[in-house]
């Protein structure tokens, strides 16, 4: 548990100590005006947290606290609460459920940001925790990509179904899950190529693929799992809109937060829309998937504890 | 979701417009909103600060007031300013004594591999080298695989994997691999790693002293916020860059992090990533990316459509004024000069509202640009009261103001007559409005 708590704020630490420093050198104890509240703002903005959600927590500031003598403690804590108030509601997990035969976890996203560790980090722990699991290679566009996840299926020791490179995707998830219900497995976790959520035709094949595999299990898929990377900026708005569009999304992945990036696109996003963050991605390992706390993720943004 | 800046300098536009002239004020209103644009476009907030003050040196510098169209400066000064921030020499060093070794490093995911194959096959294809890749990371599932695959859809060259070989005896058996069969160019394909990773840092920069690249190229995602200057800082110190590959850009990311970039580490952008495939990369483009940032794909259009806008309004000032009957020879030297300033009667078209149109019935006037010049020498010579009231000028005046511009008396009385009629039209467009004047022919305004 310290383990990987204190890995998370070492990662998140060089984000808090520059957000931490950030605010300090602003507030030390001092009436809280207009200019120094901008500056509050351009603080935030700097933690990736966005134009419209920065200027709400700052609202919030100044409502409670305009006119008083702050410290740079209190500033933070209270950016913190506002914070891990907007967090709350969407901290979740995910929880397949093996009565389903298969649980069917899709996971998405634009490329790079992690999908296929993050398959391999889940089939790693629903392993350990003792379900059936069976992974579906329905990235059969990117190079290696099939390879890949075929490396952490056997990391995990759990199968993984695979076709020919440039086949069909939407097919291929098809066979896998046909597959998972003649062999009872628990748990399905199928793989898709990243791509970029402007890409109209690109987004058309997830539905499509969605639409196919409901032709086998109209429920499925049980749970639909946007992966953002954590150095994403504001564009990660466009993409939960735009994938949320062209399929039920149930969760949101965020990756690399052991790195320098700030989690603060979270909090904007959380925001925005409410979607649930079901797990944060902290290193490259198998064990590396952590589930996501609110008040913990908003008081490490904000260089507390 | 977010205004571009457009929206943005649009509402100042119109605060400037009612008021006329650009204040400093102006200046700094307009600036404000570029800030936001920017950091809505994931500019680092201390590269948005540069920038700006950067913006605001040059504005005051010029003399705004004296612009027809204070709104247009601003923008051009932004974008332009951007365009020169982000510019930059976007050569790569190809053409070194062989082998030329590139480095390829970056965040994970960011786009490295894909990368290192787009450019091993421009390479190959365009410059027609001997190209070779290696992969150096040993620790990504199948990510020497993938370096294979693409390579061989490149058809590059590839140093054959061994299992178990370490990142740095690699780089070596590569470099020794590339001088022995006679590799024009080698690149480096490295993992992802992150800049707090000492160790994995170290490793990279082992490399680099053991292959002493020509280029080391940071890969970055387009979509990066403001991590963006952590990363190319840390890179930038730690590693050392030539320059930087945006990916990604095929997105709709406003592409922020490369202002960001571009400016801590003072290296330009070589190569953008514009799609999956291996042919989708491009030369670097500032002011292409520069119009994205600043959410604006046509500055030019705007810039347009703002000048139509400004002209506009005063074009219908006078025309309030021309009806009232208030049109004098210092309200006709001033349209002289705009016509002059505006680079010809287009312009003076385009400030009287709504005659767009019959652009090309001027165009018949033949009216060129040392007639204006000698018409606005005579205006100049006449005295504040001669301007303010045409039936002052007898025949002792106009021998005054002949000699005081430079020309005959006829060439006066031309002037006169041209504002006489001028006036006149100008009235009457007022009262018949704008289907008055396509009937009479705005030709007539300018005969000499
Ligand atoms: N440091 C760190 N690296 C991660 C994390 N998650 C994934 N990565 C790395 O990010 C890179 C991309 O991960 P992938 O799983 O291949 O991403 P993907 O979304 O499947 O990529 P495409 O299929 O190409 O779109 C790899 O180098 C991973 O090791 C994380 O939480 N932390
Ligand atoms: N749309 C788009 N995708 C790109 C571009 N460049 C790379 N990609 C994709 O981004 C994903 C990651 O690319 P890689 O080349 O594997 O990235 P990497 O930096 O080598 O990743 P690691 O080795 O895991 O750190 C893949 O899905 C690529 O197809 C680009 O310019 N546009
Ligand atoms: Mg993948
Ligand atoms: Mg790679």
């Amino acid at each position: 548990m310290t383990g990987w708590f204190q890995r998370l704020k070492t990662g998140l630490g060089k984000t808090a100590i520059r957000l931490t420093q950030g605010i300090a050198a602003l507030v030390t104890k001092r009436k809280l005006d207009q200019p120094m509240l901008d500056e509050l703002e351009e603080t935030l903005i700097q933690a990736d947290l966005g134009v419209a959600t920065s200027g709400k927590l700052i609202e919030r500031l100044k409502r409670e606290r305009f006119d008083k003598e702050v410290s740079s403690e209190e500033v933070r804590e209270a950016f913190a609460a506002a914070a891990a108030e907007i967090l709350a509601p969407v901290a979740s997990k995910l929880a397949p459920d093996p009565r389903r035969k298969p649980h069917v976890v899709l996971v998405v996203g634009v490329n790079g940001s992690g999908k296929t560790t993050t398959i391999g980090k889940l089939a790693h722990r629903w392993k350990a925790d003792g379900l059936k699991v069976m992974l579906a290679a329905g990235d059969t566009f990117r190079a290696a990509a099939v390879e890949q996840l075929q490396a952490w299926g056997q990391r995990a020791g759990v199968p993984v179904v695979a076709g020919a490179a440039g086949a069909d995707s939407a097919g291929l998830a098809f066979e896998a899950l046909e597959r998972a219900k003649r062999e009872g497995v628990d748990v399905l976790a199928i793989d898709t190529a990243g791509r970029l959520h402007n890409k109209a035709h690109l987004m058309e094949e997830l539905a499509k693929l969605v639409r196919v595999i409901r032709k086998l299990d109209p429920s499925a898929p049980h749970d639909a799992i946007l992966v953002l990377d954590a150095t994403v900026g504001q564009n990660a708005h466009n993409q939960v809109e735009v994938f949320s569009k062209a399929l039920p999304l149930t969760g949101l992945v965020v990756t690399k937060l052991d790195g320098t990036a700030k989690g603060g696109v979270l909090v904007a996003l959380a925001d925005a829309f409410r979607i649930p963050v079901v797990a944060i991605g902290v290193g490259e390992s198998a064990d590396d998937l952590r589930p996501f706390e609110a008040m913990a993720f908003a008081r490490s943004l904000m260089g507390l504890d | 979701m977010f205004d571009g800046l457009t929206n943005r300098l649009g509402q100042v536009f119109d605060r400037l417009k009612r008021r006329g002239a650009l204040t400093e004020a102006d200046v700094t209103a307009a600036l404000r909103e570029v800030r936001v644009a920017l950091l809505e476009a994931d500019v680092a907030l201390p590269v948005v600060k540069t920038f700006i003050d950067g913006v605001r040196e040059k504005a005051v510098g010029q003399e705004v007031l004296r612009s027809v169209t204070p709104g247009q400066m601003v923008v051009k000064l932004v974008h332009d300013h951007l365009v020169e921030i982000l510019g930059g020499d976007a050569q790569l060093a190809t053409g070194v004594t062989p082998p030329a070794v590139f480095l390829m490093v970056g965040l994970q995911g960011s786009g490295k591999t894909t990368t290192t194959a787009k450019l091993a096959r421009r390479i190959a294809r365009r410059e027609r080298k001997k190209v070779l890749v290696a992969s150096l990371d040993v620790y990504r599932p199948a990510a020497m695989e993938q370096l294979h695959q693409l390579a061989k859809q490149a058809e590059v060259s590839a140093t054959p994997i061994v299992a178990g070989e370490k990142p740095l005896a690699i780089a070596a058996r590569a470099l020794e691999q590339a001088r022995l069969e006679g590799f024009d160019v080698l690149l480096l394909d490295t993992a992802g790693r992150l800049t707090i990773d000492d160790e994995l840092m170290a490793e990279v920069a082992a490399v680099r002293d053991l292959a002493k690249p020509h280029e080391t190229l940071l890969v970055a995602d387009a979509m990066t916020g403001q991590d963006a200057v952590t990363t190319a800082k840390n890179f930038n110190e730690k590693v050392g860059l030539t320059g930087i590959v945006l990916t990604r850009v095929d997105g709709d990311a406003r592409g922020g992090a490369a202002l960001s970039m571009r400016q801590v580490t003072g290296k330009p952008i070589k190569i953008l990533g514009v799609g999956e495939k291996l042919d989708q990369i491009e030369e670097f483009d500032a002011s292409r990316v520069a119009g994205r940032i600043l959410g604006m794909g046509d500055v030019v259009g705007l810039v347009e459509r703002a000048a139509e806008v400004i002209d506009k309004e005063e074009a219908e000032k006078l025309a309030a004024k021309m009806q009232k009957g208030g049109f004098d020879l210092d309200d006709m030297a001033n349209q002289l000069r705009q016509v002059r300033k505006m680079g010809g009667l287009g312009g003076i078209m385009g400030m009287l509202p709504g005659v767009a149109k019959i652009k090309d019935q001027l165009a018949g006037a033949k009216v060129d640009e040392n007639m204006i010049k000698r018409q606005e020498a005579i205006i100049m010579s006449m005295t504040p009261r001669e301007r303010k009231d045409a039936k002052l000028l007898n025949a002792s005046r106009k021998r005054r103001i002949a000699a005081g511009s430079g020309t005959t008396v006829p060439d006066i009385n031309r002037l006169i007559k041209q504002y006489m009629e001028m006036s006149r039209v100008m009235k009457q467009m007022g009262k018949l409005g704008q289907k008055g004047i396509m009937r009479q022919g705005l030709g007539s305004l300018f005969r000499r």
